[in-house]
């Protein structure tokens, strides 16, 4: 394919097929989003507890992670931005919050959607509580739950925690 | 670049595994040179580059390995050459050249000195040698890419 | 500047095996955590941490970001990783050593090649304009440079299946090796072609596998290390790209590389070379000179385990662990990458 200047360019589409493993320790936490609970796991050296468990492991101490422990439903948030640029892709109406939530019981912010409120109202320290889509359309997957929204509880004092974690 | 995953249930091991479909639709430019070299492949010509000491590249280098120079002198190379050496695909993967059975080959274009990879229908592994002589098999529809020389014939063998 | 005495003072792999379901990160992070404990040393004493591995063949860019959670890298941590074997990733180990930014350093690596279509991905790494867009992979070009060899009486089918023979009954005797039989060559050569003229046998097996190995200096590596396996040569060389204009029959770039390693200067007691395709570890010995003392690949090598981007490195244990039961005073490890030997990293290792 030549264009206006003369230089040549070659479509290269490259496409690879692999099959993927969540691994043995992200078993739990699937077989939860299934059942409709949120399932974090606990370092056994720091206590900390993730959601999601990352690759089975405690970065910090190297470890793999412990227990299970049911985290959540609601949870608060760390940070979020508003998103307004359209990109490839893009599933959701402009403009749109990510945040960063941290469920309650869980040690570690995990990044959602906001819905069902103005994006201006957004707030660090704001309780949320997911939406789950239909049964119907659930797997193994957090995209089980279509998005958080406000649960009308007061704030939480984020202080200079919020980021932190 | 995509990236697709179908959801998945757990193996007998309880784990789940999914399939993952990694595509990267890359839109290479390839620059002056290589742009002159794919064209006339495109028009169904083969086009070398002459190196410093006389010797012909084909494909075309860009720069002079003695020098480092670039090069700009063109020469049209006839559609013949000869194997120097081969290997037999005898299960032909997705996307190769062939859909049946064939050889890979390192060809030596006439006229030229270091040999390229291109897949020769040879048809049965007992017909093809280093040292067979084979032809360009243009493809049908061209687009200017290496693939624009569907594969290479072997020339019958005077005895 | 006078070089630092540099040495492997510990090692640690994971039993190669195909079809694992583990990621990445739980793959590395046992390796790590061994080769510490071997040590019985704080975490924070490793200065530097390298490692290698290949994104295409996660399917996922950037994972080796990922592959820091294996780490435990709090604090933080001074980390590189190299888009190649862990063999590469050791040597940055050991420049990052000779400039005397640390004492120990951690190199690790990994390699899932069953997860994925493994011919094809490597593939990738070929010219993008002439080579790539045919899809020949690994085997074949492989193939291509063994009939060159065949043709030019460099070696035999026989010679081939005597390197895979002797290499799947040397795997015997590893715990960690894959592919293991008490087999000849004569078993061997009435099977089948795979890629004629490659029989199965002469193709490296993909496995997964990872593995870790601790390099350290001077008074640190002798505190570390009963008997440390001294790096007194290494050098890294490349062939041309260009698949037609390197010489088929000859590693020029693994020679060159021996030689500057001082593979010559003395006998060598343990070979461990990084060959996938049985005709390459002729190749190799002949550009090394390596001759009838010399014990080459008693792991079994990388044709019985050949977990890409980490059998490399895998050498580089083997060849030191020799070195730390005593059954060999003077070894040399070799890696390979790209299609063909066209990168060669040759090491000389020595103990006291």
């Amino acid at each position: 394919m030549s264009e206006a200047d003369g230089i040549m360019r070659l479509r290269q589409p490259i496409s690879v097929t692999y099959n993927w493993s969540a691994g043995p320790n992200a078993t739990s936490h699937l077989n939860g989003l299934l059942a409709g609970t949120l399932i974090g796991k606990r370092c056994p050296s720091c206590s900390l507890v993730y959601f999601p468990p990352r690759n089975g492991v405690c970065p910090k101490c190297a470890r793999v992670l412990g227990d299970d422990v049911v985290v959540g439903p609601r949870g608060t948030i760390t940070t979020f931005c508003v998103v307004n640029v359209p990109f490839l892709g893009q599933k959701i109406k402009l403009p749109y919050v990510a945040a960063q939530i941290l469920l309650d019981g869980a040690d570690i912010s995990m990044q959602h959607l906001i819905q069902e409120c103005e994006a201006g109202d957004v707030r660090i320290g704001m309780r949320v509580e997911p939406v789950w889509k239909d049964r119907s359309e659930w797997g193994p997957s957090l995209e089980n739950i279509a998005h958080f929204r406000p649960t009308g509880e007061p704030d939480r004092d984020m202080g200079v925690e919020a980021g932190a974690s | 670049m995509s990236a697709a995953t179908t959801p998945s249930t757990p193996g007998a091991d309880g784990i789940f595994v999914a399939p993952l479909v990694v595509e990267y639709p890359y839109k290479r430019t390839v620059g002056t040179l290589l742009s002159r070299f794919f064209l006339s492949l495109q028009e169904g010509r083969l086009e070398g580059t002459r190196g410093s000491d006389g010797r012909v590249f084909f494909p075309p280098a860009e720069f002079d390995p003695v020098t480092g120079r670039a090069l700009d002198e063109w020469v049209t190379l006839p559609e013949t050459g000869t194997v120097t050496t081969w290997a037999w695909q005898s299960v032909p993967q997705p996307n190769q050249p062939l859909e049946h059975p064939f050889a890979w080959a390192l060809i030596t274009i006439d006229g030229t000195e270091v040999p390229m990879l291109h897949a020769v229908d040879a048809g049965d592994i007992g017909r093809i040698r280093t040292g067979s002589r084979v032809k360009v098999r243009w493809a049908a529809e061209r687009s200017g890419g290496v693939r624009d020389i569907a594969c290479f014939d072997l020339l019958e063998e005077a005895s | 500047m006078a070089r630092r005495d540099v040495a492997i003072v510990a090692t640690a792999q994971r039993p190669n095996q195909v079809g694992s379901t583990l990621t990445s990160v739980e793959l590395i992070l046992p390796v790590i955590n061994e080769v510490i404990e071997k040590l019985g040393i704080e975490r924070q004493k490793i200065g530097f941490w390298c490692h290698g591995s290949c994104d295409y063949m996660s399917g996922q860019p950037f994972s080796f970001v990922a592959a820091v959670d294996a780490i435990g890298a709090w604090p933080p941590i001074i980390e590189s990783h190299v888009e190649g074997d862990g063999a590469l990733a050791l040597y940055e180990a050991w420049v990052k050593i000779q400039t005397g930014e640390c004492d120990v350093a951690l190199v690790f690596s990994n390699g899932k090649t069953t997860s994925g279509p493994i011919d094809r991905i490597l593939n990738l790494q070929a010219d993008p304009y002439m080579v790539t867009p045919l899809w020949p992979g690994f085997d074949s070009l492989s193939a291509l440079q063994a009939r060159a060899c065949l043709d030019s009486n460099v070696l035999t089918e026989a010679d081939m299946a005597e390197v895979a023979a002797r290499s799947y009954r040397d795997a015997l005797n590893n715990p960690i090796a894959y592919a293991k039989e008490n087999v000849t060559a004569e078993q061997l050569l009435a099977r089948p072609y795979v890629t004629a003229p490659l029989r199965a046998h002469d193709c490296g097996v993909p496995v997964d596998g990872a593995n870790a190995v601790v390099l350290a200096a001077g008074d640190a590596a002798r505190g570390l290390a009963e008997r440390p396996a001294w790096i007194r040569g290494i050098d890294h060389r490349i062939d041309t790209q260009r698949l037609g204009a390197r010489s088929m029959t000859e590693s020029f770039s693994t020679a060159v590389a021996a030689h500057k390693a001082g593979v010559g200067d003395d006998r060598i007691d343990v070979a461990e070379l990084h060959a996938p395709y049985t005709h390459q570890e002729i190749l190799l010995r002949r550009a090394m000179n390596l001759g009838e003392g010399t014990h080459i690949n008693p792991s079994g090598g990388a044709l019985v385990s050949n977990p890409a981007m980490a059998a490399g490195l895998a050498r580089f244990a083997e060849a030191a662990e020799s070195v730390f039961s005593g059954s060999a005073d003077r070894v040399l490890a070799h890696c390979t990458s790209g299609p063909m030997l066209q990168q060669n990293l040759v090491c000389v290792m020595e103990g006291e």
